[in-house]
């Protein structure tokens, strides 16, 4: 491995994240997680949400801490704009998924990370949303990432942290593949 | 010895010089998936000089061609009667389990007793076909590499091709060039050029140990064992065919199949990324190759290298397709051994046979040769056999020779 003769620290544990796979594959029903978040309505289009708790390695876990997240919508739509809009959400959790991503590789390849900074745009058509036109679709139609790197290391081999990065991505996966959603009403 | 195919004869062969006495048992004919089990057009990946077992090499007279099944199946069945292998055809195995100190073997001919058993039953006996393919619309007819003979055969009307490794490409390929408008869904794939700097892809992967590394000098050997085949193909033209070849000849090509809703297949929007990590490793493999040639002497004249275009992808490729255009379906999605007839407990919670580079876990005794990445990169190549199987048969003689009788 060559993360344990080289003297780079991108802060990520690696060591650990290849013991934990080994040990997963040999007990794959400890690898079942669930991520888990509340939500609840503060008037108009704003919410709260937290998120503390957790499943996985065969037992409830936890957040340090609870964390908590405004959503709203921008005032350009006739709200009050107390938060970040749910889509700016996805797109945030897009952008922070590979970024831990590109450390975590980095890392196991041995290469320094000096300074990792990430922009992000999704297009979307508005009309989806608002009813306006049957053929848009609600959601994006396009994202677009792109990476500023500074990193003890060719321009070659940051495409390729950044590639094996998205390779390796949960939220990329659950944007660009399709997953059944249930909402239920109690 | 359970199978008369290249890897089973090789050890055959090393049996015999120990004087081991031994049965080769086929359910058909020496070399029987290649006359019975590939479409009709289908070469070798790797070039004539490099079809090699142990003893014999290719002698023919051209050897930077590709050979074609007719003459895979001479140069097999030749090595069978060059070597005199005590091959059994046309006998079935249904039956393997522990029995004693040994292994119980029953066939269709009978029932053998065996203290030590080398599984050589090949590595693509079964089609691996995702789950999703059992959404697909009923009258869209669904076919695996394994049935796929030629196009002539397929349905006219649009085809899609599952999958872009070796068989997916080439079929994607000779599908097209039918007359059929053929759509290719793109999943992971490893890129290769069929030359390079005048010589072959294989022979730079043989001359710079690429192919020789081994089971125990590889960091990540699940992924290794799981690497699709690369985009080659084998032509009498030496042609590199890859997704821009197949793009300028007219295949569309789309995002992996992720799913099918209501007859539309959902298409995942991974495709830019796996281009271009395929791109970037083909980059890295001519990289390693040029500090090869710069650090080492060579007896060979190589030429200047080059690096090649990268992959061409739409800037928004399609996400959805209806697939009541469509009038057939090819999984080229991969392929899986078949163990169905293996009654011992050696099998991981996916099927997957457990082994340390061939010794079949937790079963003294039973061996296997002829996987990917069995105890080298070249596991499964033809030219592969002869080291894995001299090391099988070590093995195997000194667990006999350990005093383990039936």
């Amino acid at each position: 491995m060559t993360t344990t003769d080289t003297p780079c620290d991108n802060g990520v544990n690696v060591q650990a994240l290849l013991d934990a796979r080994n040990a997963l594959v040999d007990a794959p029903e400890a690898a079942q997680f669930t991520w888990k978040a509340s939500t609840e309505w503060k008037g108009g289009t704003h919410s709260y949400s937290e998120v503390t708790e957790f499943f996985g390695l065969g037992g409830d876990q936890a957040h340090r801490t609870t964390f908590g997240f405004d959503a709203d919508h921008p005032e350009v739509f006739a709200s009050e704009d107390h938060g970040a809009t749910p889509v700016e959400f996805v797109l945030v959790g897009l952008a922070s998924c590979l970024t831990a991503g590109v450390a975590a590789v980095a890392q196991n390849r041995g290469i320094q990370l000096n300074s990792v900074k990430a922009t992000i745009e999704g297009d979307m058509d508005i009309l989806g949303i608002l009813g306006g036109d049957p053929e848009v679709r609600n959601g994006f139609n396009d994202i677009k990432v792109v990476y500023d790197i500074d990193a003890d290391a060719s321009q070659e081999e940051i495409e390729a942290l950044v590639a094996q990065s998205q390779k390796r991505s949960a939220v990329f996966d659950v944007i660009t593949n399709p997953t059944n959603v249930t909402v239920e009403v109690n | 010895m359970i199978g008369a195919g290249h890897a089973g004869l090789a050890v055959s062969h090393f049996l015999a010089q120990r004087s081991i006495d031994h049965v080769v048992i086929e359910r058909g004919e020496v070399a029987n998936t290649w006359r019975y089990e590939r479409w009709d057009s289908l070469r070798l990946l790797t070039p004539n000089w490099q079809s090699r077992l142990p003893g014999v090499g290719y002698d023919g007279d051209d050897p930077d061609g590709f050979m074609t099944m007719p003459e895979v199946i001479a140069f097999i069945d030749g090595y069978a009667k060059h070597i005199e292998a005590p091959v059994r055809t046309h006998t079935t195995v249904s039956s393997v389990r522990p029995h004693g100190s040994g292994y119980e073997v029953v066939t269709d001919e009978g029932l053998w007793e065996a203290p030590t058993v080398v599984l050589a039953t090949g590595g693509f006996n079964l089609a691996n076909i995702p789950s999703v393919s059992g959404l697909m619309p009923p009258a869209v007819e669904s076919l695996t590499p394994l049935q796929y003979r030629r196009p002539g055969l397929l349905p006219e009307g649009e085809t899609l091709v599952v999958g872009a490794s070796a068989t997916g490409i080439q079929i994607a390929e000779e599908v097209h060039a039918s007359g059929r408008q053929v759509t290719l869904a793109v999943g992971e794939h490893v890129r290769l050029p069929r030359v390079y700097r005048g010589k072959d892809i294989m022979w730079w992967l043989e001359r710079t140990g690429v192919l020789d590394e081994r089971w125990d000098e590889i960091d990540d050997l699940v992924r290794a064992r799981n690497i699709p085949s690369p985009q080659l193909v084998g032509t009498p033209e030496r042609r590199t065919l890859d997704l821009n070849a197949l793009t300028s000849q007219g295949v569309r090509l789309v995002g992996r199949l992720a799913g099918i809703v209501e007859g539309k297949a959902q298409l995942s929007g991974s495709l830019r990324n796996l281009c271009n990590l395929a791109d970037l490793k083909m980059t890295r493999l001519l990289d390693s190759i040029d500090e090869f040639v710069d650090q080492n002497v060579l007896d060979a004249d190589v030429g200047s290298p080059e690096r090649f275009a990268p992959t061409k992808v739409d800037d928004s490729p399609v996400l959805s397709l209806d697939l009541s255009r469509f009038s057939t379906v090819i999984w080229a999605t991969g392929f899986r051994p078949d163990y169905s007839w293996l009654h011992a407990r050696v099998l991981d919670r996916k099927g997957r046979l457990r082994h340390d580079a061939g010794m079949v876990t937790g079963a003294p005794g039973l061996y296997r040769v002829g996987l990917n990445m069995l105890r080298r990169r070249k596991s499964s190549f033809i030219h592969g056999a002869e080291d894995d199987a001299r090391d099988i048969t070590d093995h195997l003689a000194g667990y006999l020779g350990a005093g383990v009788r039936v």
